[in-house]
């Protein structure tokens, strides 16, 4: 792989995770019990851990100097990579939820192929995050089941939630990755737990896309604000 | 270097560092857990638990002041991700002492199938008889668990 193709490869992974790692963490105190709380911030540190490495790879590749934090703390919003899905904004719990199902089963598939990439210092953080992943697979699908098949109130909040959410769906199987590749399995996991919880698909929609080449929705540069405020603030400080 | 001198550095290494505890879990130290990995020439290669872990900058700070106060200031650190760590890296002693410390060890070879479910034994009265209350807690490698014979709830060293 070409040096500025792998810079972008290891950017998109960087950034997916790091912007779905810090919108969970504004769940920090607020989850609505103890120990959603404390998966939710779990969740959130191992995706702050896999954006360290994707970006300090990234960062490595580039030679410009530049490590995680300076890619993390000291781009604007245009240069970010992420796809939409992870910046959309959390929501009520089912929302959240409804994100982090159809987003951390994707983000399973995709680990376990980079595992097996033949680039090797990719396939070494692939190899490591998809173990973290799994749990969090496990969690989202475990919680759509119980809001789905829960009461008439969280039944209806589960659907909104992955009504909202599923426009971003398409820009996850963009061909730049190969990624149709995924989407059988991926498809066959959602629709599993779906029937579990006794939902149906949303209904297809146009995809909304962009966020690969810079094209964010209005959330993330807000998003941005609160993450990058103390570099900006004392650009280089440390403790 | 000779073959003789070589394995007793690693030795004296080893020796140093199964003296430093983790700093979330002290009851276990960083050789017990598998953190540290091997000896090569004149580094020192130890890996990461979880991507995310945050004591992994503490626990590089403290073999590198244990390697200092050793007389060790040339050996070098070096970290490497692959192959990923498992808890089946985690020694017998390592297992033992968790334990003791009131967390269930992982079971061996459990490191392959880390979300599947297995029994679960109380580390306080040796019960199978438990129940998983949440698969997050306090730190990224624990879950949370409590024993429906004793009734204490226990930390569970979570396989990975
Ligand atoms: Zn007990």
């Amino acid at each position: 792989m070409a040096d500025d193709v792998l810079f972008d490869h290891a950017l998109r992974l960087g950034d997916d995770a790091l912007v779905m790692g810090q919108r969970l963490s504004e769940w920090c105190g607020h989850a609505p019990m103890l120990e959603v709380d404390l998966a939710l911030a779990n969740i959130a540190l191992d995706l702050l851990g896999q954006a360290t490495h994707f970006l300090n790879l990234a960062g490595e590749i580039e030679g410009k100097g530049r490590d995680a934090d300076a890619l993390a703390f000291h781009r604007d919003v245009l240069d970010f990579r992420n796809c939409l899905l992870v910046e959309q904004p959390n929501g009520d719990f089912a929302q959240t939820i409804a994100r982090q199902f159809l987003f951390s089963n994707w983000q399973e598939l995709l680990m376990r192929e980079i595992a097996a990439a033949p680039e090797p210092r990719l396939a070494a953080i692939g190899a490591k995050a998809v173990k973290e992943i799994a749990y969090h697979a496990k969690f989202a699908s475990e919680w759509v089941v119980r809001l789905g098949d829960g009461t008439a109130e969280s039944r209806t909040r589960m659907i909104a939630g992955l009504e909202w959410m599923w426009r971003f769906v398409d820009e996850l199987f963009d061909p730049m990755d190969g990624a149709p590749s995924r989407r059988g399995e991926w498809d066959a996991r959602i629709n599993r737990t779906l029937t579990e919880a006794g939902l149906e698909l949303p209904k297809p929609r146009r995809g909304a896309m962009g966020g690969r080449a810079g094209h964010h929705s209005e959330h993330l540069g807000h998003l941005l604000t609160e993450m990058q405020f103390l570099q900006r603030a004392y650009p280089g400080a440390t403790w | 270097m000779s073959a003789a001198a070589e394995l007793s550095l690693k030795d004296r290494i080893f020796e140093i560092l199964s003296q430093v505890p983790d700093p979330e879990i002290p009851c276990v130290s960083v050789v017990d857990l598998g953190i540290v990995r091997e000896v090569r020439g004149q580094t020192l290669v130890i890996t990461p638990t979880y991507t995310g872990c945050p004591a992994t900058i503490t626990i590089e700070q403290d073999i590198r002041a244990a390697l200092d106060r050793g007389g060790l200031s040339d050996i070098r650190i070096e970290t490497t991700l692959s192959p990923p760590w498992t808890t089946d890296w985690i020694s017998d002693e390592g297992r033992e002492r968790l334990r003791a410390y009131g967390i269930a060890p992982p079971p061996k070879g459990a490191g392959k199938h880390s979300v599947r479910e297995t029994t679960v034994e109380c580390p306080r009265c040796g019960s199978i008889h438990t129940q998983e209350i949440s698969r997050f807690g306090s730190t990224p490698c624990k879950s949370l668990h409590r024993c429906l014979d004793c009734r204490e709830p226990f930390d569970r060293f979570k396989c990975h």
